[in-house]
Order: structure tokens, then C-alpha cells, then sequence
């Protein structure tokens, strides 16, 4: 491990918000048809009188906002997770509000309830993500170790009722629906989903912002960051909330995506000098930008069915948990 | 000057007494070296002393007042605490995590006030510190890592400082420097409670000698007059040597007591 110097302050939450605004413009130009960019600016001024116009303000806009808006609630949330437990492989799906977004959403798939009411898979998917969450909370309140083996616990319980709910799934096709969900899609989200999510992701990400000081005293430990006025309970509550909230909105409304939360804060921690508040921002920013990034990327690579969004995550993913082994293998003697 | 009391302290686990019934009253300006055999309940008094855990029954006070009154970040500017074998969890660097120390004293959000920066620099210098200022606190060895952890616990100036075994691990001239500090902090009239298994060091460098023996307060008072071979014989079950006094006292230790 370098000693090398901690950027100031402001240069990474500058460089990854302007890197992140970039990312987001070029998103509107990039899909299925692509737009030129007189073809954005007139559809952005007169939306309603052109194709281009529509693509941008029903498809490509709400696609964009919902990305950076669940990318930065996973960003935040791996990097107060990793403060909390002081652990670099720390994830937001270890409290088990992931899975429980899942098995939400899929319930609704089960009984065919999205083509009744088109939000009923994010309405049951916020209510399985409070449900597990409470859970966890119920059974993990008293130590950092119980909370997440708690989380551990209702994960896979969360999955088993997945496996469940495929197992006897009403028909082959409601099967198919529900695996697909699972991979999860930022395709055909409507400004409702941001609306219904928007405010809880919000709501959550407001809550795990306060954490700073926290996970920085956390650095010393539990006892010393008691000592220095923290109530470790107290944040370990706020946490689980904080993520239940984003996390747990995030998941129901976009299914779920892997690797965004893990990832983000490990790139970003050597350019703060390792200070875990000084995560909080940049991880968030950074990982909307991936979001974005990833998204594009479901939508240029052509193939005969969408490559979904949680596939690619996973499939980029899985290379940097390889290089983490290895850089800690390098790391620890 | 600060003065602490604890009254009645009794802490229960599983039907066991950890502690039973320890009173005492130490004012500001006195190093007290806690003693005792291992699971005496050297550790858990410190923590209530700290005001980190509550007693089962009993109290502790903080200048006249119950320490379960007291505003937690108050309590967090006028007590620091430094548990057993302090360790960074990051590689943070050895400033940020003496600076840490500052926490009760900033804002809830942004980073160390310019105002607070001379504080980190002298604190720094004061506890040799300089050239590790931007190393890893990871990568620092176990006498510096030590230095970090107590300017870490000082820099916010405590009128109260409670340290579990603060030289344990620590070879011999980390161990007297570290001890001589904690001495000058008591002569500039902090209160320093430190549980240490050093006999001779706490002979040499302690005001005041509380001894547990199976959680119960078995002696407190002056340490010449209170660190007796009796004492160790019924404290720690040994034979030992006292000679000297003050800075040149020597505990031998020379056999285990035939009960």
C-alpha cells in the first residue's frame, strides 16, 4: 500500500460529477436509434412534435434519471456498508433487503398483478425490501456480527422463497418473466417508477449521508468510536434503514444489479487517502456513472434478446473481484 | 481538576459477579494503576469508569454528576479512552487518525477546521510523530502505532484519561516513554487511570494503586504505601521483592505463594 497522497477535498467529487454529467448526455444519444445531436436538441425543445422527441422524454430521459438515481443509492450504500463493518467486501445485498425486493416483485409476477396495475412489481417489491429489512433489524439488532449474520440469514430465506416461487410457478411464461426480472432491466421504466422510487431512494441516501463521522470513528474500532461519542447501535440502525430505504427502492424498481455497490468504493478509496466519509460522495457519483455506463452498454450491444442490465454488471464485475484477490494477495503478506 | 467517583459498581454476567460492590473517589493530578489477575475485572471497571458500559447497580460520576446524565459528546470532550491493542481498520494516514481524536469537537459534516490544524501539528510533534505524518497508521510499527493511538486520545485535551494496558507489547523504552507521558499528564493535573500488568512500572511511575481480586476492590490508596508484598501475595497468589521507592522501586517477582 502506497503512501501515496490523498487527493484535496473537492477534485474526485468534481471529476467523477463532471465525468458522471458527460455520461449521462452521451446516454441520450446511444441505443437502439441513435439520435444526432440537432436531433436532441430539437427533440428536448419541442418534445411533443417529434420521434426523436419522444424517444428522448419517454425512453432515454426517465432511463437516465433511474440509472444515476439507483447507481448512486448502491454506490453510497456499499460505502457506509464498508465503513459499518469495516470490511472491503462488504455489499448493500448483505442485509437480505435485495432479496427481499425480489421475492416482492416476483410475488406480483406470480399472480400476474403487473398486468393489472403496471406498478404493482415495485409496490410489492418496496414491501418485500421493508419486510426482510425488519427482519434483519428484528433478529441482528445488538452487535455489528448479529446484524449481519441476520442479513445472512433472511437473504437466504429471501432466495429460498425465489427458488419457491419458480419452482411452482402458475405458467412457463410467468416462469420466464420472473428470471428475467431477476436479472434485472432499466428497459421500459417510466417516469411513474421514478416517482414512485425516487422518494425513498432519497430519503435513504439522505439518511446514509449523516454516516460520515461515524464510519470515519469507526476506523478505531467500536469501543474507541463509542468513546468518542457514537452510538454504534444507533448507526447500525440508521444504516439498515438508510439501505433498506435506497437499496430496497433501487431493487424493486430495476431488479437486481450486482457489483455496483461493492465496486464503486473500492475505486474511489486510494485517491482519499482510505477515509471512509471522504467514500461517501465520490462512490455515489461513481456508481451512477457505472450504472450509465453499463446501461449504454445493454443497449449498443445488438443481440436477439436484451443482454440485461444485472447480467452485464455481474459479467464486468466478476473480472474486478478477481483483481480485489489478487491486489489483497499483494496487499496482506 | 476533575474529580471521579464510583459508589456500589456491581456488574453481573450470567449470575457471576465481573464486579462487586468497588467504590472509590480519585481527584484530578493522580495516575492510578489498575492491578489484578487476568478476568480480575480490570477491564470492565475501566469501561464503566469510561462511562462506555452501565453498571448493574451503583454509579459512576464525573464531577458530581451520574455519568448515564451526561451528554454523550460532553462526555466524549472531557474522557478519552484507549481500549486493549488499539488498531487502525484502514490505512488511513497517521494525521487523519490522530485527528480523529477531534471528532467531538467538529461539525457534523466537512473536514478539520483551519483552526484545528496547528492543534494536529503540535500533537503530532509533541508525541514524535512528524515524519509519520502521511505513512499509512497501518503500516506503522506497534511503539509507533502505540504514540499515534495515545496523541489520538490526548489531542482533544481530556481532563479524564482511561487507558486498558496502554504499554502491553511495547519494548522497554516504548514502555517508559510511554509511561513518563502519562505521568507528566497526571503532574499537569489530568486524572489517568491505566490497568497495567507492569508491576515494577507502576510502582515507579503510579500516584495510586487500586488492586482487584476477583472483582471486588481488594486495596486503593498512595502507591508506596499501598503496592506491598502482602498485597501481591493475596492479589496474585505470588511471592515477590519490593525494593526502593518512587523512580527506583524494583517488584521482583520470586515464586508462586504455597496456599
Amino acid at each position: 500500500m502506497s503512501a501515496r497522497r490523498p487527493w484535496p477535498g473537492f477534485v474526485l467529487p468534481v471529476l467523477a460529477a463532471v465525468l458522471l454529467v458527460a455520461v449521462a448526455v452521451a446516454s441520450l444519444f446511444l441505443g437502439r436509434v441513435n439520435l444526432s445531436p440537432s436531433d436532441v436538441i430539437a427533440g428536448l425543445s419541442r418534445p411533443r412534435d417529434s420521434l426523436a422527441g419522444l424517444v428522448l422524454i419517454e425512453l432515454r430521459l426517465p432511463r437516465a434519471v433511474l440509472a444515476i438515481l439507483v447507481g448512486a443509492a448502491l454506490g453510497l450504500a456499499g460505502a457506509v456498508m464498508q465503513g459499518l463493518l469495516r470490511n472491503p467486501l462488504a455489499d448493500p445485498g448483505l442485509l437480505g433487503i435485495s432479496n427481499g425486493a425480489a421475492v416482492g416483485a416476483v410475488i406480483a409476477i406470480y399472480f400476474g398483478l403487473q398486468h393489472v396495475f403496471p406498478l404493482a412489481t415495485p409496490l410489492l417489491g418496496l414491501a418485500g425490501a421493508m419486510i426482510a429489512g425488519a427482519l434483519t433489524f428484528a433478529f441482528g439488532r445488538g452487535s455489528t456480527l448479529t446484524l449481519i449474520l441476520a442479513g445472512a440469514a433472511v437473504a437466504s430465506l429471501m432466495s429460498a422463497f425465489l427458488a419457491l416461487a419458480l419452482n411452482f410457478a402458475p405458467s412457463p411464461y410467468a416462469a420466464y418473466e420472473m428470471s428475467v426480472w431477476m436479472l434485472g432491466s432499466l428497459s421500459e421504466r417510466s417516469w411513474d417508477h421514478i416517482a414512485l422510487a425516487a422518494p425513498f431512494i432519497l430519503a435513504g441516501m439522505a439518511i446514509l449521508a449523516t454516516m460520515g463521522r461515524a464510519v470515519d470513528a469507526l476506523t478505531l474500532g467500536e469501543a474507541q468510536a463509542e468513546s468518542l461519542g457514537f452510538r454504534i447501535d444507533r448507526v447500525r440502525v440508521l444504516t439498515l434503514l438508510g439501505v433498506g430505504l435506497s437499496v430496497g427502492a433501487a431493487t424493486s424498481v430495476v431488479g437486481s444489479v450486482s457489483f455496483i455497490g461493492l465496486a464503486a468504493p473500492h475505486l474511489v478509496r486510494p485517491f482519499v487517502g482510505y477515509q471512509p466519509s471522504r467514500t461517501l460522495l465520490p462512490s455515489a457519483l461513481l456508481g451512477a456513472m457505472l450504472l450509465l455506463v453499463a446501461d449504454i452498454g445493454t443497449r449498443v450491444i445488438h443481440t436477439n434478446t436484451e443482454l440485461r442490465l444485472g447480467v452485464l454488471t455481474a459479467l464486468l464485475g466478476a473480472p474486478f473481484f478477481f483483481w480485489l484477490v489478487m491486489r489483497l494477495r499483494r496487499v496482506a503478506p | 481538576m476533575s474529580l471521579l467517583s464510583a459508589s456500589n459498581l456491581t456488574v453481573r454476567r450470567g449470575g457471576r459477579a465481573i464486579l462487586d460492590d468497588v467504590a472509590f473517589e480519585i481527584a484530578g493530578g493522580a495516575l492510578v494503576a489498575v492491578v489484578g489477575a487476568n478476568g480480575a475485572g480490570k477491564s470492565t471497571l475501566l469501561n464503566l469508569l469510561a462511562g462506555l458500559a452501565t453498571p448493574d447497580a451503583g454509579e459512576v460520576r464525573l464531577d458530581g454528576a451520574p455519568m448515564a446524565s451526561l451528554d454523550r459528546r460532553d462526555l466524549a470532550r472531557r474522557r478519552g479512552y484507549l481500549p486493549q491493542s488499539p488498531r487502525a481498520e484502514w490505512p488511513i494516514a497517521t494525521e487523519r487518525l490522530v485527528a480523529l481524536g477531534l471528532t467531538p469537537h467538529l461539525p457534523a459534516f466537512g473536514g478539520l477546521p483551519g483552526g484545528l490544524e496547528p492543534r494536529l501539528t503540535e500533537a503530532l510533534a509533541a508525541w514524535d510523530l512528524a515524519a509519520q505524518r502521511a505513512q499509512p497508521a497501518t503500516t506503522l510499527s506497534g511503539g509507533e502505532l502505540a504514540r499515534a493511538m495515545l496523541a489520538r486520545v490526548l489531542i482533544g485535551d481530556p481532563q479524564l484519561v482511561i487507558a486498558d494496558e496502554p504499554i502491553s507489547g511495547l519494548d522497554p523504552s516504548h514502555a517508559l516513554d510511554t509511561m513518563t507521558r502519562l505521568r507528566g499528564l497526571a503532574a499537569d493535573g489530568k486524572l489517568v487511570i491505566a490497568a497495567l500488568h507492569d508491576l515494577t512500572l507502576a510502582a515507579r511511575f503510579s500516584t495510586h494503586l487500586l488492586a482487584l481480586r476477583q472483582g471486588r476492590l481488594f486495596a486503593f490508596g498512595p502507591t508506596p504505601e499501598t503496592l506491598t508484598p502482602a498485597l501481591l501475595r493475596q492479589v496474585f497468589d505470588i511471592e515477590a521483592r519490593i525494593t526502593g521507592q518512587g523512580p527506583t522501586a524494583l517488584v521482583d517477582y520470586i515464586g508462586l505463594s504455597k496456599a
